[in-house]
């Protein structure tokens, strides 16, 4: 008995302790802007998009080892639930897999953010199917649109193209919260959603055994995905505006042969932030100047070397540097 | 008189002895599911994940080379947030049981807490996380820290506490209650020296199974803003902090298979702490039960 009346008694103190500390300081993280004077070597406060997680990942990676002072930590709320703190002046810099929307604009002017949109790299969404397809060798925007779109009639491959067999279709798609699907939705399906019938998952590694595991699957992702796991899918080539069938490949999504299903990696750093937080100046610069190489290694596609210099002179001009 | 007709018995013993068997059988089968389950499971996260188990994997942080990833931050950002949520929910939640079944008059009142409380058991954990993000991290101003998501954690499993607790409190016999007020001690005396020592075994092992679902859960926390790439311990109640399940997520969407087998291996972690944490709840259930 008298043991258990000590940790009661332990028990009690700590929350007691915690409720102190929890009264004592109303303001924990501060606001964004102060971060600088946090610690010695400042913090940066990263989140948002999970795609352009990897990339972000290996810069603060990288960055850490020239700068072990400097906290950079990054969080996945997703580009929407990142451009909601954005947008209130809570991060430094917002990770996005598409670009921001005119309602988050609207609440960034509201709040006073004044922001600078950069690209970090490119990725290139690939439509696949199952291996043992070998009839699917081309894809057009239409065909697409007439397949994935919602209330859409297409039930077997015949109905998409004639001579195609009359076998059912499954579809597998990126859940609707994802920048994958947005960007997806905004080309292909005019805004519109996505068919009823079709599978959808947040985990991009559901929907590859969803379409190796089914012949009649065919389903869209991240290059990345395709890239590791090309030997078990089959890639469609898309006709792209010009009427060449074009597959998805590290030269023809940064040339932009691959359209219109390559689209550019975001993400957008505060103004305020890049003038007074030295840290933050310095992790933007540092990402800029390694980002291609970077993002070339968790699976993306860098971006011609120029446009990264173009944004290094645009972030000093900012800076005033 | 014969009250029992043996023909009848006798003509009807077959088929119910059969019956018997066929729901035996059943029941073996629905308990060996889910055993089955978990032996596919623990043995398909063992394949997977042991080639990633070393002295590394616990003290490397998060990388974006797979052989080089460790769990260090999200070790010890779960080990913050339990020694926040632990300590609150507990108190909290007991004292709010304690209220309940001793001390509240029982009226329409406290019948509608009562209630409440049941259904804010069944409330999908992300709304605590989206409660969490406006009520600590911005009102109270506590930011994205250890402390806000200990306090997400622990509105999340304080209903299942308070139940647990007002059911182990319920039984406690009402003999050893009314002994204790006879030999003359007040309402929390009787509380505190009978009630509660008897009653500990149920509302521990009700609290420990909480526990166990704070520990796994990652939607409130990412809902909050929890980091994801860490490369630092948190420092105090203030810090960023990332979790194990939220590591194990972010490995588990990855492209690359290498980074799916560190997650089957974070997964092993993660059962590990809860077997540990289940069986300190078997312990202590041996150690203090008696039978009234």
């Amino acid at each position: 008995m008298k043991a258990f009346k000590k940790s009661a008694l332990l028990m009690m103190l700590t929350t007691l302790l915690i409720v102190a500390t929890a009264c004592g300081n109303g303001d924990g993280s501060g606001s964004a802007a102060e971060g600088g004077s946090e610690g010695k070597g400042g913090s940066v406060k990263i989140d948002g998009s999970s795609t352009v997680f990897p990339i972000m990942e290996a810069v603060s990676e990288e960055f850490k080892s020239e700068h072990p002072d400097v906290k950079v930590p990054v969080g996945v709320s997703g580009t929407g639930g990142g451009f909601e703190q954005f947008t209130k002046g809570e991060t430094d810099l917002s990770n996005a897999s598409r670009p921001i929307k005119e309602e988050e604009k609207k609440l960034a002017e509201e709040n006073g953010i004044e922001y600078t949109e950069l690209t970090l790299a490119f990725d290139g969404l690939s439509v696949v199917v199952n291996k043992e397809n070998d009839f699917v060798d081309q894809l057009t925007v239409e065909e697409l649109t007439k397949m994935w779109k919602k209330g859409s009639k297409v039930k077997t491959w015949a109905d998409v193209r004639e001579g195609w067999p009359e076998e059912e279709i499954k579809f597998f798609s990126p859940g609707t919260d994802s920048g994958t699907f947005d960007y997806f939705n905004e080309v292909i399906l005019e805004e519109k959603g996505i068919r009823k019938d079709a599978q959808l998952s947040e985990n991009d590694n559901i929907l590859v055994k969803g379409v190796t595991g089914s012949q009649n699957g065919i389903g869209f992702f991240g290059y990345a995905y395709y890239l590791e796991n090309k030997d078990n899918l089959t890639v469609v080539p898309i006709v792209n505006e010009a009427g060449e069938a074009v597959k998805p490949t590290g030269e023809t999504i940064q040339s932009g042969k691959y359209n219109p299903l390559s689209r550019p990696l975001f993400t957008y750093v505060n103004n305020k932030s890049l003038k007074e937080n030295e840290a933050v100046y310095n992790y933007v610069m540092y990402t800029l100047e390694n980002a291609g190489k970077l993002a070339e290694e968790v699976g993306y596609v860098a971006l011609p070397q120029e446009q990264y210099d173009k944004q290094i002179e645009k972030i000093k001009e900012i800076a005033g540097k | 008189m014969n009250l029992v007709n043996k023909e009848q018995v006798k003509k009807k013993m077959a088929s119910r002895l059969f019956t018997n068997r066929i729901l035996q059988g059943l029941l073996l089968l629905a308990t060996l599911f889910g055993l089955i389950v978990l032996g596919v499971l623990i043995y398909r996260m063992t394949t997977q994940g042991i080639g990633y188990l070393s002295l590394d994997f616990f003290t490397n942080f998060a990388s974006r080379f797979p052989e080089q990833a460790g769990i260090k931050a999200a070790i010890v950002g779960t080990l913050w947030l339990m020694a926040v949520t632990i300590p609150v929910s507990l108190i909290l939640g007991v004292g709010t049981a304690l209220y309940l079944e001793e001390y509240a008059p029982k009226n329409r009142f406290t019948r509608i807490i009562q209630v409440n409380i049941a259904n804010l058991a069944g409330v999908p954990s992300i709304v605590f996380g989206l409660l969490g993000l406006t009520i600590f991290v911005r009102l109270a101003e506590m930011g994205q820290s250890v402390l806000a998501g200990g306090y997400t954690l622990s509105l999340l499993i304080l209903p299942v506490i308070v139940v647990a607790s007002q059911e182990a409190l319920r039984s406690v016999p009402k003999e050893m209650r009314d002994a204790s007020y006879a030999m003359g001690a007040t309402k929390w005396q009787t509380i505190q020296r009978v009630v509660l020592p008897a009653s500990i075994p149920g509302i521990l092992t009700g609290s420990i199974l909480a526990f166990s679902r704070a520990i796994g859960e990652t939607a409130p926390l990412i809902v909050i803003g929890a980091l994801t790439y860490v490369a630092f311990l948190p420092e105090n109640l203030y810090s960023g902090f990332t979790a194990m399940p939220i590591q194990i997520y972010n490995w588990a969407t990855r492209p690359q298979i290498e980074f799916q087998e560190l997650a089957a291996a974070g997964i092993i972690i993660l059962l590990l702490m809860l077997i540990i944490l289940n069986s300190i709840a078997v312990l202590i259930r041996n150690k203090f039960q008696k039978r009234y």
